[in-house]
């Protein structure tokens, strides 16, 4: 919906042959002035990992507890084989019959992606429509709001029992958490978006003649998106978190699982191994959603986009 | 009395608005308004900061309900917001994520009209303003006057009979004003609306009004009407703009004197 008031205008815009160079040039220009970034990050890391290599080489940290970088993604295979084990160790099937390493890793990883956008997607919908019914109808305020608000600062892990009693294991308690962790937080701050809007943007769509619903859809909705999509950001990582706890209670397989069986079965390589993946995917997903903000906010003054929180 | 009543473009009958009125925190802002404005005619509103102009504005524009009295638009009472009457802020308002041109026709996308037909009346309004060059532009990329000649243009898209203006250049640099005060002159003549402009500078009041309503300090009421018999293009510089210009800021400074009086009474009560 909030597409059909975004998208004309960019089409227009393409439209007009003269904005072709300077697009161009502005993809060039963001390209270098990411090269810095990507520059000290990758220094960052390496600088890290040489102290941690350094300290494994004079003696001073165990391989046992503290194996450096070399050792823990050294060996791909022998961390693979305890990824997407639910369908590999199964009684009666051939350990070397499931999928090859890689694909064993992709698998657990795609499982866990998919159990937090399900979860972000559900979560993004619901608290919306939630948020938007508060502020249309006084009575749903008065019956629900105080609960949310109650409800909103507590840590979702807290909400892990009930994941569990609710849905039992699989993957619903997982996008159980990963909903449970969104919701309450992006309910309000739909909310504050919606008292935040322009006064004289809703009032240019009344004299306009716009219907309750057209000023909903065409000035509402546009106006709270960047908002929005900040608070979505933020709350990806608390997302994130929750995930793995839940997948840690025995989900069937993916990241968390995969931690909880290294510490069970005391293997701080594939520990380590898996926290990489995990940071890996989160700065995707955060350089996703900024992409994401970036083109469909494409009227937000830069920098105004990360400040507007909720 | 009838027939005066139904040819005005605006008729305010005794109107009075109390804000969050019944409540503890009620704060009445105009009393008894009486004023018609025919058609074609310009009225520039003149009062003390917070005597309630905005208000009257608002009022008439349907976008709040009055305490009491009556607004009749062309002789119908209103009850409610009409694209026939137009609204201009102080601030241009124009909604960041569209472009010029669909800023511009916004109002015409609400009610169905073709992309085509819309582009093609945003290029003759947006022709008329000067602005020709920003049609596909978004609104932070223009200057504060440009933005609010757009949204001037967005109101003519609308074909209004009457535009209310509550200090639309108040943000100006003087020199931009000037202009702006020539265009809204040009869409006056051309279009034939009927324009309610509220201002500060008794200047501005002169250059352009048929008549001057000044308000008296808050609970606002109307204190004097002045007729501004001047040929127009105006001089603002002949004696006679110059005797006008007098008497008008000898009735609003008793008004500004009070307004002050009464709130830092307030202040200094809290
Ligand atoms: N939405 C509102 N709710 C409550 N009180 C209001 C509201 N809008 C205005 N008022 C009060 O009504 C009075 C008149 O306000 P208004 O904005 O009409 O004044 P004004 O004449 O336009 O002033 P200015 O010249 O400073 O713009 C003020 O005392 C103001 O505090
Ligand atoms: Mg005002």
């Amino acid at each position: 919906m909030g597409t059909t008031a975004t998208a004309s205008p960019r089409a227009g815009r393409t439209n007009a042959p003269k904005h072709a160079p300077s697009r161009m040039f502005r993809l060039w220009a963001a390209i270098l002035g990411a090269l810095p970034k990507l520059f000290w990050t990758c220094l960052s890391i390496a600088f890290f990992a040489g102290i941690w290599e350094f300290l494994w080489y004079i003696g001073w940290a165990d391989p046992r507890l503290l194996p450096p970088p070399h050792i823990f993604l050294g060996n791909f295979a022998e961390q693979a084989q305890f990824f997407n084990t639910a369908e590999r160790w199964t009684i009666g099937v051939d350990a070397s019959a499931g999928p090859s390493p890689t694909m064993a890793v992709l698998l657990t990883i795609m499982a866990t992606i998919l159990r937090v956008l399900a979860g972000l997607l559900l979560a993004t919908v619901a608290s919306l429509m939630l948020g938007i019914a508060i502020r249309y109808w006084a009575p749903v305020e008065k019956l629900v709001l105080p609960t949310v608000t109650l409800l909103a600062p507590v840590s979702p892990v807290a909400w892990l029992p009930v994941a569990i009693f609710l849905f039992g294991i699989g993957n619903k308690p997982a996008v159980f958490m990963v909903f449970v962790a969104l919701f309450f937080t992006m309910v309000l701050a739909t909310i504050s978006q919606i008292d935040s809007v322009n006064r004289n943007y809703i009032n240019v769509g009344r004299i306009m003649g716009a219907t309750r619903r057209q000023i909903f859809l065409r000035v509402i909705l546009p106006a709270i998106l960047p908002g929005l999509l900040v608070v979505l950001r933020l709350n990806l990582f608390g997302a994130w978190m929750v995930v793995l706890i839940a997948e840690a209670t025995g989900v069937g397989y993916g990241l968390g699982q995969v931690i909880m069986m290294a510490r069970n079965t005391f293997n701080p390589g594939l520990v380590f191994f898996t926290i990489v993946i995990i940071g890996v995917i989160g700065s995707v997903f955060d350089f996703t959603l900024r992409a994401v903000q970036a083109r469909v906010l494409y009227w937000v003054p830069k920098g105004q986009a990360s400040m507007g929180g909720g | 009395m009838g027939i005066a009543m139904t040819s005005s473009a605006v008729s305010c009958r005794d109107v009075g608005k109390t804000w969050a009125a019944g409540s503890p925190r009620a704060h009445e802002a105009l009393r008894g308004v009486d004023l018609d404005v025919a058609p074609g005619e310009f009225v520039c509103l003149l009062g003390p900061s917070g005597c309630g102009k905005s208000t009257l504005l608002y009022l008439i524009a349907g976008l709040e309900k009055l305490t009491s009295g009556a607004i009749l638009a062309h002789g119908q009472t209103v009850n409610g917001p009409a694209p026939e009457r137009s609204l201009i802020f102080q601030e241009a308002a124009l909604l960041p994520w569209l472009s010029v041109w669909q800023n511009v026709t916004f109002g015409l996308s609400l009610h169905g009209v073709s992309t085509e037909e819309r582009r093609q009346v945003a290029r003759e309004v947006l022709a008329r303003a000067g602005l020709s060059e920003a049609f596909d532009k978004r609104p932070d990329e223009l200057s504060g006057g440009m933005r609010q000649r757009v949204s001037v243009a967005r109101a003519m898209a609308m074909r209004p009979r009457v535009l209310l203006m509550d200090e639309p250049f108040a943000a100006l640099d003087v020199q931009t004003r000037a202009k702006m005060q020539g265009f809204l002159l040009d869409v006056w003549h051309a279009t034939g609306a009927s324009v309610m402009f509220v201002t500060h500078h008794i200047d501005e009041a002169v250059a352009l009004a048929d008549r001057v309503a000044v308000f008296t300090a808050r609970p606002g009421r109307i204190k004097a009407v002045i007729d501004v018999d001047l040929p127009r293009p105006r001089d603002v510089e002949a004696p006679e703009a110059m005797a006008l210009r007098r008497e008008l800021t000898g009735l609003l400074r008793d008004e500004v004197d009070r307004a002050f009086a009464e709130q830092e009474a307030l202040t200094s009560a809290n």
